[in-house]
């Protein structure tokens, strides 16, 4: 049967076609059903054609090929797939609601607003990141949202698996990718830079803020090409409400050299997600566009120079991890917490592109009504900060490799492991003070962060002679 | 099924072992030898007697630049070290290891599938499959959609869509490749016995038929036995050194 013979009704690799949802130049999208499943699915089908360019072909094998490989609530989950030697299909999970395209006709939308959305999708990129996947087209509308808030990525067939064969290589030599969103690496044919999603979503962050594109939507080469020198209008030019913060990010996802874009999604969404923590360079002041000679002098460096060496996705992934500093500011932990201080420099020492994120909690009442004030009516979370960021000034990281977080919650080990999760956490370093009979009965909350922590923890202990020594038993779990 | 694809065992019999061991456990059950099973390495009479013993249960063994060179004369183009190991390992092989080794074939041809030890242009010329320039001309050379070489000790693969253009790709051991029935595909597997990519362990891939999934593996195994016995037995010391550092 081929695809334009396949009607409502007409049953495909054990599927039944249901409804119609989307009929593209590339693919038609059905709702289908199949018998004891109760999940929602659609089923997509490539429209071959003799005479078609084979792109679309390469598209969907492409898509074929990626999408069994991920995983997570950042994609749709891959069902079933069918063969080429028959009539080919993609089955996943389908996902009902509308795609950030709808979202984006409203634009400019408030800072807070797209903080919440550009971390949302930043963190959806790191997870199929460390999957090995680069998105490549990264455009509002292949980014939907799950009910429970999680952005989903979708249509992979510009996609690159690093530990697959490219593909759509040997298939074309024009940039592949949607126009307005193109990285500077990609319109010079370069397909390995994960950070050229990172790029996009820059643009997509550009978009929400100013409603406009930009690098404009060019139809030519040398059209695309003018983003490899032209610098775009800052934000705030265009949207006075735009917060130099934001200006900030946006215009660092921007840059032309990926070196100089954040080093990964995790660590966009953690700007996105702290704005007071941002580091102002001069990107956030800038308040007009560059002058013609600028723009000449950033021409010849680009045709002498062109973009810088790339790396592998997860290598570099694992060169720029998210380092999580748990730490009790509570009076005497001191001891302790200048042991945790200790192993936490000595890692970021091994990791020069770590970002360390400091974090306490502060236990709230479990019943009750919590004020956050001390007897004496200061704020407590203040007052928490505060001696967070002194506990962590002797290390004296650069201002832009770390960030400070109190958690408020009756429960610190949940706490931390919950932060620990949303955040991409790749190592928490936490202290384990001596055992009592009342703490091994109840559990400790290292412990407790030990058992179900999603990355690797190292637990501090003091020796038990009472001395400064550090035992970093490097207490390590996948949980 | 599940073809097990060994290259340039070269007379190392640690790393052959090693290699047949994590077959066996991967289920593998056709055997594919593409040539070099002598030269380098201090046992060849061992290996070809294992390779004999695959052969008598079905499986396809190519001939190799080597093997040719232990049965006739090196080439003018081998170098010094590997022409010394020829004569070092021409005495010690037996009159049935010889025998075995001249009736071997360039190539070997299976449906859609080519088995060769070099480029498949010129099979007798042992032209190196090293870029997607020589990888073109091998895939001019024939109509198979699957081409499997080795002799480059160096694990690559190559494919070619419908615009001809050819792409190299370095795989990733232990990361199953489908295949696609769209193009047509060269896969170079490395080095049993001789690996030359800075990584010792030895190599070898996997063809799943019924998947249609080419899977490169690396192996550990005793190098430092292998590369004591090239040393104790009068081989350049050389030929010992780089297999411990796999160049």
């Amino acid at each position: 049967m081929t695809e334009s013979e396949l009607g409502k009704g007409s049953l495909l690799g054990g599927f039944k076609l249901e409804e119609r949802i989307h009929a593209g130049g590339m693919a038609t999208i059905w709702r289908v059903v199949r018998q004891w499943d109760t999940m929602p699915m659609a089923m997509k089908i490539p429209r071959l054609k003799d005479g078609d360019d084979s792109s679309f072909i390469v598209c969907f094998e492409v898509e074929q090929m990626i999408m069994p490989r991920l995983s997570g609530r950042h994609v749709p989950k891959f069902i079933a797939s069918g063969d080429f030697s028959m009539q080919p299909f993609l089955v996943m999970e389908h996902l009902p609601g509308k795609s950030l395209d709808v979202l984006m006709r409203e634009a400019p939308l408030s800072p807070q607003e797209i903080a919440v959305i550009g971390a949302k999708v930043a963190r959806a990129l790191h997870d199929i990141h460390r999957q090995h996947v680069i998105h490549l087209d990264l455009t509002p509308d292949n980014i939907l949202f799950r009910k429970s808030g999680e952005a989903v990525l979708i249509d992979f067939g510009l996609s690159r698996h690093e530990q697959l064969p490219d593909l759509m290589a040997e298939e074309f030599s024009l940039p592949m990718g949607t126009a307005p969103y193109i990285s500077p690496e990609q319109v010079l044919g370069i397909r390995s830079d994960f950070r050229s999603d990172i790029f996009s979503l820059g643009v997509i962050l550009y978009r929400l803020t100013t409603g406009e594109f930009p690098f404009d939507d060019p139809k030519s080469m040398a059209g695309l090409k003018r983003r490899l020198y032209l610098a775009p209008v800052p934000p705030r030019v265009l949207n006075k409400k735009c917060p130099n913060w934001l200006q900030e990010i946006i215009l660092k996802c921007l840059e032309v050299d990926s070196d100089k874009r954040y080093d990964s999604g995790a660590q966009l969404a953690l700007a996105l997600e702290n704005p007071c923590q941002v580091i102002l360079t001069s990107r956030s002041e800038l308040d007009k566009s560059d002058s013609l000679w600028t723009e000449f002098k950033r021409w010849i460096r680009y045709s002498r120079s062109g973009p810088s060496q790339l790396r592998s996705v997860a290598r570099h992934l694992d060169t720029a991890p998210i380092i999580m500093a748990a730490v009790d500011i509570s009076p005497g932990a001191e001891a302790l917490s200048d042991a945790i201080r200790h192993v936490v420099k000595r890692i970021y020492h091994g990791e020069r592109n770590a970002r360390i994120t400091c974090v306490t909690v502060r236990k709230t009442r479990l019943v009750g009504i919590d004020l956050g004030l001390d007897e004496a009516g200061k704020n407590l979370y203040v007052q928490y900060l505060t001696a967070l960021k002194q506990w962590a000034q002797p290390m004296e990281l650069p201002a832009d490799r770390v960030s400070f977080h109190v958690l408020e919650s009756p429960d610190a080990a949940m706490a931390l492991i919950n932060y620990a999760k949303s955040n991409h956490a790749e190592h928490i370093v936490i202290g384990a003070r001596g055992s009592s009979m009342l703490r091994r009965f109840l559990g400790s909350v290292s412990s407790h962060v030990v058992a179900e922590a999603p990355c690797s923890v190292t637990v501090v202990r003091l020796h038990d002679t009472g001395d400064s020594g550090v035992t970093s038993d490097g207490y390590s779990g996948h949980g | 099924m599940k073809t097990g694809l060994f290259a340039d065992i070269h007379a190392n019999r640690e790393a052959l072992e090693a290699c047949l061991r994590h077959a066996e456990a991967n289920q593998v059950d056709d055997h594919i030898f593409l040539g070099d099973l002598v030269g380098y390495g201090a046992d060849p009479s061992w290996v070809i007697d294992t390779v004999m013993q695959y052969h008598a249960r079905g499986a396809g063994v190519i001939l190799g630049n080597h093997d040719a060179a232990v049965l006739s004369k090196p080439e003018l183009t081998m170098v010094e070290d590997a022409r010394q190991a020829i004569d070092w390992t021409r005495p010690r092989l037996t009159d049935d290891n010889m025998k075995f080794l001249s009736g071997l074939p360039l190539s070997i041809e299976k449906k859609d599938r080519l088995f060769v030890h070099s480029s498949a242009f010129k099979p007798a010329d042992w032209s190196y499959v090293a870029d997607v320039h020589s990888a073109r001309k091998c895939f001019g050379a024939t109509f198979s959609r699957f081409i499997y070489c080795g002799h480059l000790h160096q694990p690559l693969l190559y494919h070619q869509g419908s615009t001809g253009k050819v792409v190299q790709f370095t795989p990733v051991a232990g990361v199953d490749i489908p295949l696609g029935m769209y193009r047509r595909w060269l896969a170079v597997i490395g080095a049993v016995g001789q690996p030359r990519d800075s990584n010792p362990a030895a190599c070898y891939a996997v063809h799943d038929s019924g998947k249609n999934i080419l899977t490169y593996y690396r192996v550990g195994y005793d190098v430092t036995a292998a590369a004591r016995k090239v040393r104790e037995s009068g081989l350049p010391v050389w030929l010992g050194d780089r297999l411990e550092r796999g160049v």
